[in-house]
């Protein structure tokens, strides 16, 4: 067989590799972060209960979740479930950024459904949530105990979200600052 | 008078940019306004996937505007309202791309393509002449023409 009747099938083979890549069974709405390994983006703004102004100091000192949402998100209140039975049980935080929203309507919103946020911090011009390349709501953010920005989901945050990625995540930054602090502990006594 | 009614059918299929913003943003001079509608023409809208921040309703284009004009007011020049924007947003946000080893194959591929093109097409042309002029053929012509 002569190797230019190959070329077809050849070309057919790219065509089948870059399409199954194209194509695959994503959402074109979801952007690739760049803000991963980012320290989280300091701010000053509103609490939304309460007199305090919210710095990112406020964010930093234990791993935890950063959750935009908003009133106006329906599937904010779909996700709603889930992060009240993570502040319930498993032992992280979640903060919460009010994402151009009203704060009245979002106080009521919260006393009709529940708060499961530490803090709520109200960003009702949306600035934070440029500086978090947030484009919708809701979004979720991982950050570690110095503030630094280790993942973020765009969507809903659902069990499968948390078994799947949140949780061993969050496992394995304790394991890394557990390491350090051996590390650390051994370093000290050596010396 | 055909020529004419041509033309007139060809224009009005042309497609035009549709601006659906209507931002009062006021700026100290000429200079930054145009500055601030080039920008938002160029940047695109991250929350829709094919619009810029100039024609898209959405939210996060409107905040975007705003902060693209305070930019623009603050004296910031283009390239660092667009390292603000590519420093959240990723490169989605820039409908030029830059030039960079993650868009090399954007860049580069339909050149890539084009060249092969070219060269399977010569290959092709080139092989056609030869079977048509091969001297064999033309002896055997030269044969069937001198028994006539």
């Amino acid at each position: 067989m002569k190797p230019t009747l190959l070329i077809p099938l050849v070309a057919f083979l790219l065509l089948v590799v870059i399409l199954a890549g194209g194509f695959q069974l994503k959402d074109p709405h979801i952007l690739p972060t760049v803000l991963i390994n980012q320290p989280f983006p300091e701010f000053e703004l509103a609490s939304l209960h309460g007199e305090e102004t919210l710095t990112k100091q406020d964010l930093i000192g234990e791993i935890a979740l950063v959750n935009v949402w908003a009133t106006w998100c329906p599937n904010c209140l779909v996700e709603h479930p889930e992060l009240m039975r993570i502040s319930q049980k498993e032992n992280i935080p979640i903060y919460g950024i009010n994402y151009n929203d009203d704060p009245v309507k979002a106080r009521k919103w919260l006393r009709r459904y529940k708060d499961p946020f530490k803090k709520v911090i109200v960003d009702d011009k949306g600035r934070l949530g440029i500086d978090l390349g947030v484009y919708g709501a809701p979004e979720t953010f991982l950050i570690d105990d110095e503030g630094v920005i280790q993942f973020k989901h765009i969507g809903i945050v659902d069990r499968e979200l948390w078994t799947n990625t949140l949780m061993p995540l969050i496992d394995q930054l304790k394991r890394v600052k557990m390491k350090k602090a051996d590390l650390s502990s051994k370093i000290d006594i050596q010396s | 008078m055909k020529k004419i009614l041509c033309l007139a059918l060809f224009l009005s299929l042309l497609p035009l940019t549709a601006y659906s913003a209507i931002d009062a943003y006021v700026f100290p001079n000429d200079e930054m306004r145009n500055r601030y509608n080039g920008l938002i023409d160029e940047l695109r809208c991250p929350q829709c996937l094919n619009t810029n921040l100039a024609g898209s309703d959405a939210m996060v284009a409107r905040d975007l505007r705003r902060e693209v004009h305070r930019l623009v007011v603050e004296g910031k020049s283009d390239d660092e309202v667009r390292e603000f924007m590519l420093a959240r947003y990723g490169d989605f946000i820039l409908y030029d791309p830059q030039l960079k080893k993650e868009t090399l194959i954007l860049w580069f591929g339909p050149l890539v393509l084009l060249l092969l093109a070219l060269f399977i097409a010569y290959n092709v042309v080139r092989k056609k002449i030869k079977h048509e002029m091969s001297t064999e053929e033309e002896a055997r012509l030269k044969k069937l023409t001198e028994s006539l």
